[in-house]
């Protein structure tokens, strides 16, 4: 069962949502404060971890970012409505996803379910399926990707890329060159099935492009298409 | 607060373009001041000029007048000695002729009579004279000397009549009597002089008097002027304006009257933005400290709803009861938060372009509404809009129409030039024009009898204020028994917001589009990173 870290100052919110999240199955540990968050992350080792920004000590946002600078694995922020500021920031720091508190167990499940994916689920409508393409390693000018091992290199490289990261740069490059636009990447990416927020894209794009481009300011991979959207390549 | 800038009432008049106009007017205050000035120069320049006229004709008449007599007194002092008594015709007409001689300076001629007979030498035929009945009258009754001015055709006339004293018969009256009649003329050119000069004093006195006139008018014009200023300024809401106080006169306390009332205006105004300021802080607090133990509580409402069938009916349904009015609590203070953003100005868009037919589909979709509502939506129609706005918009109206309007509700998207116009069309029982003019009030019921419903009270509030957002227009119309249509108007592209700073650093504009971009949104799209 998924382990998720979450980190959360206040006690009700921490109870309630650590009582929704082990109902839905998963093992969940709480920490009240960054530090504690940070030193319950090596013992725990969680597949997820939900991070509250507004904390007490260090902040959620530098907590994010001493997560991200050693480990890949998928964090949402826990945010209320309208802090749409703590917003961006979180996602510029790394964050793959956020929950606009109150949210319920569902909600929360869903994202939750929707991070922990490895890969974009197979779409009928165009053959981005992973099973067509899975054997492969393509490469695309310096730029490696192993749809298997779901690892991207650059020049040999390992990139150390977040979840959203990987899985937007998988999917764009499994059709380069097609247009995508935001709406159609956060349902598919994210799973985001209301209208939802192109900002995760677009954090997602530029820290992807911090990683893969030489450089981020004219990118080669990870294309904007003004109007509509992104597109990979062509190159 | 936000919005006065944008009141639709016609812009009055600049205050220059007031005062150009009203210069020429006869009924602005300078021409009527710089008249009555005007009036008042003139009026005292003809009085003066009038005045001194009259002294100065009389002072010349009298001269001439006591002049001529004194000569004449003197010619004939020296010349009655030598006239015969009784004198003859031919004495009397000899006097004559040498008293015409000896006034020839003066120009009179001199008619003599004896026992107030007829005058030697006889007045010229058809003469009708200036030695009039009435002088001789006089003369007899004054026993003296008597002048008399006669106007003839020719001009004015001075007639002396002078009785003769003889020495010789012990001064007893001879009843001889000379007069001396002469032309004015000489007199009547210098009194014309005088009526010249003076005419000629006054015009350019009275053009003169325009100089003060100006002078004055604009004294009094400036205070006027600026206090008209200063309230077209507190008219348009500048609150802080106040006029320097000059002088000490009327105006003056005018002016001070005026900054005071504006101190009272400003005041007010300061205390009442300070009361619904604090008054939107207050909701907002409030709804922030509701939202951390109501997120707790959300959490695990979905709890409650599992387990009730495993406890005895009481206890389930009242944990029901408290997992739906935890939902509906949360989704009101969120609705709450939202308005309170919206007070505080601090809502922004986060606009992308997106296919508006697309964007209802999926709002319906995601909301299960896609069986229950029918759509009619113009395909291709791409709009630079808040994606979550437009979503939290169009599903409070759609909502609101399936809970109160009744089924069939339809959703109708076109594009109307510039715009896009959305209708969202149900078949209820319609609105009561009364309830539709506040129905996008807050915690407004529009049936009382449904004093609590599936919303907030909030919905129709946040929906028109995300709306306005956009730059678009909300309306509702309605028909008793037909049902009721809230209208969307959007324009294509919102006008524009103020970019974020912080996000502008990363981006970058250079390069050029490609070439099967359409029409680029990127000036709105601030968040957007940008390439080629």
């Amino acid at each position: 069962m998924p382990r998720v870290l979450l980190i959360e100052d206040d006690p009700a919110v921490r109870r309630g949502v650590g009582i929704a999240l082990r109902r839905r199955g998963h093992e969940v540990a709480v920490a009240p404060t960054g530090e504690a968050g940070l030193a319950t992350l090596e013992d725990f080792r969680p597949d997820l971890v939900l991070l509250d920004l507004m904390l007490p000590g260090i902040n959620g946002l530098e907590v994010c970012r001493r997560i991200r600078e050693r480990h890949q694995l998928p964090i949402i922020i826990l945010t209320a409505r309208g802090d749409d500021i703590d917003i961006v920031v979180g996602l510029e720091a790394g964050a793959d996803d956020y929950v606009v508190k109150p949210a319920g167990g569902e909600v929360l499940g869903a994202r939750i379910k929707a991070a922990l994916r490895r890969a974009v689920p197979a779409d009928p409508e165009d053959g981005t399926a992973e099973d067509s393409v899975s054997a492969r390693a393509d490469r695309y000018g310096d730029l490696t990707v192993d749809r298997a091992a779901l690892i991207v290199s650059k020049n040999g490289t390992d990139l150390a890329l977040a979840p959203s990261e990987l899985k937007l740069l998988l999917y764009l490059s499994a059709s380069a060159g097609r247009v995508y636009s935001r709406d159609i990447l956060l349902e598919r990416v994210w799973e985001h099935s209301f209208a939802g927020d192109a900002r995760l894209v677009d954090a997602c794009v530029l820290r992807l492009r911090g990683k893969v481009e030489d450089d981020p300011r004219r990118p080669r991979y990870v294309q904007t298409v003004r109007g509509f959207g992104y597109r990979f390549g062509p190159l | 607060m936000t919005e006065p800038a944008a009141r639709s009432h016609p812009a009055p008049r600049s205050p220059r373009t007031l005062g150009r106009r009203r210069w020429l007017s006869p009924r602005s205050l300078r021409p009527r001041l710089v008249v009555a000035f005007l009036l008042v120069a003139a009026f005292s320049a003809l009085i003066t000029s009038a005045l001194t006229f009259d002294k100065a004709r009389d002072a010349i008449l009298d001269r001439a007048e006591s002049a001529a007599t004194d000569e004449l007194r003197a010619q004939l002092d020296s010349r009655a000695a030598d006239l015969p008594y009784p004198p003859s015709s031919e004495d009397l007409l000899r006097l004559t002729v040498l008293l015409d001689r000896a006034g020839t300076p003066r120009g009179w001629r001199t008619h003599v009579s004896y026992q107030d007979g007829p005058l030697v030498p006889a007045e010229a035929p058809g003469d009708p004279g200036v030695i009039t009945a009435s002088l001789r009258s006089a003369l007899l009754r004054e026993n003296g000397a008597v002048a008399q001015r006669v106007t003839r055709p020719g001009g004015p006339w001075l007639v002396v009549g002078m009785p003769v004293t003889h020495t010789r018969q012990d001064d007893a009256p001879t009843r001889i009597v000379v007069y001396a009649e002469m032309s004015l003329r000489g007199e009547q050119a210098d009194i014309h002089a005088l009526v010249t000069a003076a005419r000629y004093g006054a015009i350019p006195a009275v053009a003169l008097a325009l100089v003060p006139a100006l002078i004055a008018a604009a004294h009094v014009l400036r205070p006027v002027r600026r206090l008209r200023a200063g309230a077209h300024r507190i008219t348009e809401g500048a609150l802080d304006t106040r006029i320097p106080v000059r002088g000490n006169d009327e105006l003056a306390d005018l002016i001070t009257t005026f900054n005071t009332m504006a101190d009272t205006i400003e005041r007010d105004a300061t205390e009442r933005r300070r009361l619904e300021a604090g008054a939107r802080r207050f909701a907002a607090d409030v709804s922030h400290e509701l939202r951390t133990p109501l997120a707790a509580m959300v959490a695990v409402t979905e709890v409650l709803d599992e387990d009730t069938a495993h406890l005895d009916p009481d206890t389930s349904e009242a944990l029901r009861l408290v997992a739906e009015e935890t939902r509906k609590l949360a989704r009101m203070v969120d609705d709450l938060m939202e308005i309170s953003r919206f007070d505080a100005g601090a809502a922004i868009l986060h606009t992308d372009e997106v296919d508006v037919a697309a964007a209802v589909r999926r709002t319906l979709r995601a909301r299960g509404w896609s069986d229950r509502v029918d759509t009619e939506l113009a395909e291709g129609i791409r709009v630079v809009l808040d994606p979550r706005r437009f979503d939290v918009a169009l599903a409070n109206l759609v909502g609101n129409a399936l809970r109160h309007g009744g089924s069939p509700v339809r959703v109708e998207l076109r594009r109307a030039d510039a715009r896009v116009v959305l209708d969202i069309v149900d078949h209820g029982p319609g609105i009561d024009p009364a309830v539709l003019a506040h129905i996008f009030d807050r915690f407004y019921k529009g049936d009382s009898a449904r004093t609590r419903s599936e919303g907030s009270g909030l919905g129709l509030a946040i929906a028109r204020e995300n709306v306005h957002l956009h730059g678009g227009t909300l309306r509702a119309t309605t028909a008793p028994g037909e049902g009721t249509v809230f209208t969307i108007e959007l324009p294509l592209v919102p006008p524009s917001t103020p970019p974020d700073p912080r996000r502008l650093d990363d981006i970058g504009t250079h390069g050029t589009d490609h070439d099967d971009a359409p029409a680029s949104s990127g000036e709105i799209a601030h968040r957007r990173p940008e390439d080629q």
